[in-house]
């Protein structure tokens, strides 16, 4: 992968497979510049076994081809730069869902760019209008924030997906990374 | 900056044009979005896919949605073209540059764009 952003809609893809209906992705830089990004979902988890098996570039859960890389991609970015990745997932009734942390020393000069991220936000809501997604990215300079929840209540029945939609959001982003401070507009 | 004023003036204005749009798509346009696609470059290929189709006036006619692995993960990006009573396309190693041609030959003028097809790339 080129840039971190599509690490993150890889791996949001998986969120939005495991039927969650809501879909959190968080960017923490501190001031040291490590930097905590954080896909968590309420999909159905994985199993014990399932969740050893996701790190191993060997497994994955299709039946036609025997090679799953989304994890194994994320955790050669992460600790490449020194830093881990950490996954906690459980099917428990009431609490189902997946959580990936994955952690990244800015510093380091195999650190990848995050690049893109408003596109892959883009990407995510347009390919799945129905389910919600809680974007955050924060550092000392910016808190930049989206939640689809929000935006729903104001769109009533006119799709997430609609163009000029995904042109607003577009915008709305953009307009929070120039300013360097987020908001709810 | 933008504000969500602007989003309910878009709704104001989609409002009555949403139930002539779903489901009527004569045209799907499907991006493989797995691993192997986005690694490969479908994100940006499938912004050309969004942005080309609106800008053409194709958004009622239509629909550009997503999948997962397609199953050629050495020809992604792959694009496949379904239309109503016509044989399905598969395009393989898209750019956005290829995707713009593929918009205005073959969803505006209606001939496929046969050099960027699996059978002349596999």
């Amino acid at each position: 992968m080129k840039e971190l952003s599509l690490n993150i809609l890889d791996i949001a893809e998986n969120s939005t497979s495991a039927g969650a209906t809501l879909v959190g992705i968080s960017l923490e830089e501190d001031s040291k510049g490590i930097l905590c990004m954080t896909i968590t979902d309420n999909g159905r988890g994985m199993s014990q076994e399932v969740l050893k098996g996701v790190q191993d570039p060997f497994y994955t859960t299709r039946k036609t081809r025997k090679v799953g890389l989304g994890i194994p991609l994320l955790k050669l970015a992460a600790e490449q730069t020194g830093g881990r990745v950490e996954i906690e997932s459980t099917q428990d009734e009431k609490m189902h869902g997946t959580t990936v942390r994955a952690y990244f020393d800015t510093g380091h000069i195999d650190f990848c760019p995050v690049g893109d991220v408003i596109s892959t936000m883009i990407t995510l809501i347009s390919g799945h209008p129905d389910v919600d997604f809680e974007f955050n990215d924060i550092s000392p300079r910016r808190h930049v924030s989206l939640d689809t929840r929000e935006l729903r209540q104001v769109l009533g029945d006119v799709s997430l997906a609609e163009y000029e939609v995904l042109g607003w959001i577009r915008e709305y982003l953009a307009g929070q990374y120039a300013q360097g401070t987020g908001g709810a507009g | 900056m933008i504000s969500l004023a602007e989003l309910a003036a878009i709704r104001e204005k989609m409002k009555d044009k949403v139930a002539v749009r779903e489901g009527s798509a004569q045209t799907r346009v499907v991006v493989g979005m797995a691993t192997c696609g986005i690694a490969a470059g479908a994100r940006p290929v499938l912004s050309a896919f969004v942005e080309g189709v609106n800008k053409e006036g194709l958004a009622e006619k239509v629909a550009v949605t997503q999948t997962g692995c397609i199953g050629i993960c050495q020809y992604e990006p792959v694009v496949e073209v379904f239309e109503d009573g016509k044989e399905k396309v598969t395009y393989v190693k898209l750019t956005p540059e290829k995707a713009e041609r593929i918009i205005k030959e073959h969803l505006v003028g209606g001939n496929v764009v046969t050099e960027y097809t699996i059978g002349a790339n596999g």
